[in-house]
């Protein structure tokens, strides 16, 4: 690896994508920063407090907990959802296609696949500060019950990389953008509504179950309830925790390929 | 003798069935400016890619500053500077963080960067529009910018791919009067052309490429010695088709091509042809005589024009 000089700093080359990926952001942030800190105190107060208002006067706890404390750990693993989504189909075909930065970034030392850890770490990075808030958030609002939702940041991250990789690796394959709105109301708004995000997995129908285990943000929700109950039952633990890791690990080697493809021949 | 700085034998590119770059060599010394002329579709642009080590050859061997691209990506691509067809800037953000931020892919410090964003936007005489968002910039001012970029990590080589089209006469000019300047400092300058103007103007050798291999080489007036005549009469009749006066011309010129709107008189002597031309009661509606140029160089060894 590069060692430093007086011309040179010595960052590995993912990280100077990591960093170009930040300055970008420093420049651009300011109209993120209200929404994700306003965002989840209006959802919390709406339907934590309000419909769960209406939950505990007509069912009372829902799976051993008020409505609140069921539905605030949802809303970080949703949320790290979507913004694994939108950094990446987008931003990327406009990166590979439309701006074409990426072209202009593998015409420096930089490879593929050190635009590609870079720009999933900067996504991660993001993840990791967006959980920090939520969770202070869900903290205000007394939903915390252990120590273990000091790891809901984590999972935050571990949420957005596992959706991250896999929609980087195909908007770098694709040729136009037409196919987002569909991943977004056929994918991505059927799984903020029905994995378990709402209500328990035990209100479907016994057959219904294993179709909503085998959604993705289901695994992500359950790790979040997991870290802010401090409940963690090893099987399901190890499941959940297998199927989001599998789903970043092939994202990036799908990624690998596709902007290996798009970038050089 | 000195090392040439790019080497290139019997290179290939296939894309499936079509051979993109199909066996070409050259070589390039240090310092030098090397022009590739052609039409779209020559292998121009993928020949460019492969010196810019993000294609890798098909076939064939190719060196750059005695690397090989193909194992040497990296350390190759530090070193020179390319400056793409299509700018690649980041037009919501300022001139000066364009340099900056493309800079730090090079690893360099922003101390440094600085300066040198500072000195390069003098160059390209864009210092006044340092703070502004390079979306408001106009295209020739977005090139230069471009150029700039290409120039953060004081490339040796500066790979310029048609550096010049969609630019008025006036921004074409500066942007060549500041690769002159380039030049003289000792930068090899690789460029790909379908202007023969351009191609005249900024290199000193230059390859003629047509369906992917090399049709000629030499310097501009070499070319223009071995394969045209010193001048060109130009000729437009009043009607719908040239082809009609090919005969009826051809007994006056060493060569003679007939396009679509004119005729193409390959003399040594221009005025004097032209004054029999009329002697013999021939009378077109205009009548030019210029120089050969490698326009001309272009039709005699391909048989069509440059920009079609």
């Amino acid at each position: 690896m590069a060692t430093r000089t007086d011309t040179q700093l010595g960052w590995s080359r993912w990280r100077r994508s990591w960093w170009y990926h930040a300055t970008y952001y420093a420049q651009t942030w300011r109209g993120s920063v209200a929404s994700t800190v306003l965002f989840p105190i209006f959802y919390l107060t709406a339907l934590g407090v309000g419909v769960g208002h209406l939950v505990s006067a007509h069912t009372g706890l829902v799976d051993g907990q008020t409505y609140l404390h069921f539905i605030a750990p949802s809303l970080l693993a949703t949320t790290t959802m979507q913004l694994g989504e939108g950094e990446s189909l987008w931003p990327v075909l406009a990166a590979v296609k439309w701006v074409r930065s990426y072209h202009a970034a593998v015409a420096t030392p930089l490879e593929p696949i050190d635009i590609l850890v870079g720009k999933l770490s900067w996504v991660v990075t993001r993840a990791l500060a967006t959980g920090v808030v939520y969770t202070i958030v869900i903290g205000a609002f007394g939903a915390l019950q252990s120590w273990w939702s000091l790891a809901l940041p984590l999972i935050g991250g571990l949420i957005t990389l596992a959706f991250a990789a896999p929609f980087v690796a195909y908007a770098a394959s694709v040729q136009s953008d037409a196919s987002f709105v569909a991943i977004y109301r056929f994918a991505i708004v059927p799984m903020f509504l029905f994995s378990a995000t709402f209500y328990p997995v035990s209100a479907y129908p016994g057959y219904l179950r294993p179709v909503v285990q085998f959604v993705p943000l289901y695994h992500g929700v359950a790790l979040a309830r997991s870290a802010a109950f401090g409940e963690w039952p090893l099987l399901p633990t190890l499941g959940h925790l297998t199927m989001l890791l599998a789903l970043a690990v092939a994202g990036v080697l799908w990624g690998r390929r596709t902007l290996r493809r798009r970038l050089v021949d | 003798m000195t090392e040439p700085i790019l080497q290139a034998r019997d290179l290939v590119k296939r894309f499936g069935e079509f051979n993109a770059v199909d066996g070409v060599s050259f070589s390039v010394d240090p310092g030098e400016s090397f022009g590739f002329l052609g039409p779209n579709g020559a292998g121009k642009t993928s020949t460019m890619r492969m010196i810019s080590a993000v294609s890798q050859p098909t076939a064939g061997s190719l060196s750059v500053f005695g690397l090989d691209p193909r194992t040497h990506g990296p350390e190759i691509r530090g070193r020179i500077g390319v400056v793409p067809q299509e700018d690649t800037l980041e037009l919501e953000l300022s001139v000066r963080l364009n340099l900056e931020m493309f800079g730090r892919y090079f690893d360099i410090p922003r101390a440094i960067l600085r300066e040198r964003a500072i000195d390069l936007l003098a160059f390209t005489q864009l210092s006044e529009r340092a703070d502004d968002r390079v979306e408001d910039l106009s295209g020739g001012m977005k090139r230069r910018l471009t150029i700039a970029r290409a120039l953060i990590n004081q490339p040796e080589i500066l790979i310029l791919d048609e550096p010049t089209t969609g630019l008025d006469p006036q921004a074409r000019h500066l942007l060549w009067d500041r690769l002159y300047r380039l030049k003289r400092e000792g930068v090899t300058l690789i460029i790909t052309t379908h202007y023969m103007d351009e191609a005249e103007q900024l290199c000193d050798r230059l390859v003629v490429m047509d369906h992917g291999t090399i049709v000629a080489s030499g310097t501009p007036r070499e070319l223009i010695t071995h394969h045209s005549t010193r001048e060109v009469v130009e000729l437009r009749f009043n009607t719908d088709s040239h082809d009609g006066y090919h005969d009826r011309l051809a007994p006056f010129a060493q060569r003679l091509e007939v396009l679509p709107d004119r005729v193409l008189l390959y003399v040594d002597e221009g005025d004097e042809t032209l004054r029999r031309i009329h002697e013999h009661q021939i009378t077109p509606m205009s009548a030019l005589v210029r120089r050969s140029s490698l326009e001309d160089v272009f039709l005699r060894l391909t048989g069509r024009t440059l920009v079609d």
